[in-house]
């Protein structure tokens, strides 16, 4: 693993300089690093989750070294050879032994029609039919640590390339239904989608500064609540259980349909996975 | 402005009573809900079930998390004890200088009434609600009593003329 660009020599040059106390020194090299990640992570006004999210956090999510999350690239990179299932084979029997040159861009193009099912299929899925019809394996349970693991992985691959969802043709009605959910108020307290990540990002709600919920690119993502990575559905059903709504089970058609509006709503963002949020 | 008492549609729910047919077998828990009458579309000028509200307790209300939780959205000067105060809505620190109990007493219960578009919770309502979490359903978030505490407190929020911005 490299680190990545973005820790600017030159601008901790000359900040060095500017810069008397140590303390000042520190955060202003993080600003200005983050300063140029922060311009990466927004196209066209749409601002990825990065830009509300605190200095502390980009950083560890800027330094593959400090990024919690690489831990479950490395399980990934180990699951992808290895064996599993009826059929005696790992997802390098068929994709080839460099995961790089198979599956760099897939991460950006799901949720996708299923064209065998007719459904809407996210990431996930798409790993788990693999290891049912290909591998004669069990699916991976949502959440479990393999799962999360390969769809890390699988995103990692993907990093820098922007979203670039489908959302017309067959696959409109799936997006019109994700979109109808992202507006629909819900639970005791009554609140869509839209009116925390539409109609007030950068306020702030209590102690939280509320970002436009455009995190398709970024999940699945450490969290340190949750001291672990987690889907995108996990933290679609934290916020509908902050309304206090019946959230949905992971991998319910409600959340893949939702999956691709959110993602569509990420789109030209470049891949963040494993991204870090507090 | 006060002059014809307009019933809002679904705005009058008798206490007691089931208020719908969704409701139906549900009437224990909805009987928590109190009648009221809304006025012009902006006021309901008479306590919820006749309560009287308690400024103490209001206040309670008004700052903890799983009650009102008010603070999540808005700022509050005469609160700046408690930390994290929100900023989606106006602050509230000089709101008693513009508005009647009658007026805030509408904007607890069914804020949707004067503004359709608002993300302020209901909160005294159970009609209308979609996929409330089990434990929740039918049940108003804050009681008739509970409602008139919080009007109470919030008619305290005055700031003097000089310490206004
Ligand atoms: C009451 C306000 C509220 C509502 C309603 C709400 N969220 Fe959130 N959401 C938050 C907060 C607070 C966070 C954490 C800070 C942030 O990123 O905004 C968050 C975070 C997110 C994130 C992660 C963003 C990131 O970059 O890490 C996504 C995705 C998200 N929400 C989607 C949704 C979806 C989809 C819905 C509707 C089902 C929804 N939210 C409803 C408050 C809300
Ligand atoms: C027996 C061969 C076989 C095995 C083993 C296998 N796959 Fe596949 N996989 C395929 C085929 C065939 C396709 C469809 C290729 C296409 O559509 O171009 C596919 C498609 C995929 C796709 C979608 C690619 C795209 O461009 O949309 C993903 C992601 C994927 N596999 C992941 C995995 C993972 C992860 C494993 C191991 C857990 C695995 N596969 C194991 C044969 C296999
Ligand atoms: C999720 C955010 C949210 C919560 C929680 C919330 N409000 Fe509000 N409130 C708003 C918004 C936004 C407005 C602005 C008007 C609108 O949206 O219609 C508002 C307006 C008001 C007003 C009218 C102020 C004016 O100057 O017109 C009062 C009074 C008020 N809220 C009181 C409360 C009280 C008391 C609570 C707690 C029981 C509370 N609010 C909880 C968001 C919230």
């Amino acid at each position: 693993m490299t680190r990545k660009g973005n820790k600017s020599m030159g601008a901790m040059g000359g900040l060095a300089a500017l810069a008397g106390a140590a303390g000042l020194l520190l955060s202003g090299l993080l600003i200005a690093n983050q300063a140029a990640a922060k311009s990466k992570y927004e196209v066209d006004g749409r601002k990825s989750g990065y830009h509300y999210s605190n200095p502390e956090t980009n950083e560890m999510q800027d330094d593959d070294f400090l990024n919690p999350g690489m831990l479950w690239v490395q399980r990934g990179i180990a699951l992808w050879s290895k064996v599993d299932g009826a059929a005696g084979k790992s997802c390098a029997s068929c994709h080839g032994d460099d995961a790089r040159k198979t599956m760099r861009g897939v991460f950006t193009v799901y949720p996708k029609l299923n064209k065998k099912t007719g459904k809407l299929e996210n990431i996930e899925q798409r790993i788990n039919r693999c290891r049912v019809e290909n591998m004669k394996a069990k699916p991976w349970k949502w959440e479990s640590g393999e799962l999360l693991s390969m769809t890390t992985f699988i995103g990692f691959l993907s990093r820098g390339l922007p979203m670039n969802v489908k959302v017309d043709g067959e696959v409109k009605p799936f997006f019109e239904k994700g979109k109808a959910e992202y507006f629909k108020r819900r639970g005791q307290l009554d609140m869509a989608c839209k009116h925390c990540h539409i109609d007030n990002p950068g306020k702030r709600i209590r102690a939280d500064l509320l970002s436009e919920g455009r995190a398709g690119q970024a999940f699945p993502l450490y969290r340190l609540k949750w001291q672990k990575i987690g889907s995108l559905h996990r933290r679609f059903r934290g916020c509908n259980k902050q309304v206090r709504a019946k959230p949905y089970k992971p991998g319910a058609e409600e959340y893949v349909n939702l999956e691709l509006y959110v993602k569509w709503r990420s789109r030209g963002l470049p891949v963040e996975v494993p991204a870090v949020r507090r | 402005m006060k002059s014809i008492a307009k019933l809002a549609l679904g705005g009058v729910i008798a206490a007691g009573l089931v208020a719908g047919p969704t409701l139906a077998g549900d009437n224990m828990k909805t009987a928590k809900l109190a009648s009221y009458k809304v006025v012009d579309d902006i006021a309901i000028p008479e306590p919820l079930a006749g309560k009287k509200g308690d400024p103490a307790r209001g206040e309670k209300l008004f700052v903890a998390r799983k009650k009102g939780n008010c603070l999540a959205c808005h700022k509050v000067e005469q609160l700046k004890q408690h930390l994290f105060h929100g900023e989606i809505g106006p602050e509230l620190s000089d709101v008693a200088s513009n508005m009647t109990p009658a007026e805030m007493r509408l904007r607890l219960v069914d804020p949707k009434i004067v503004n359709p578009e608002t993300i302020m919770p209901s909160f005294h309502k159970v009609k209308g609600l979609h996929r409330v979490m089990k434990k929740f359903k039918g049940k108003p978030v804050l009681s008739a009593q509970e409602i008139e505490d919080i009007i109470a407190f919030v008619q305290t929020l005055k700031m003097p003329k000089q310490a206004k911005k």
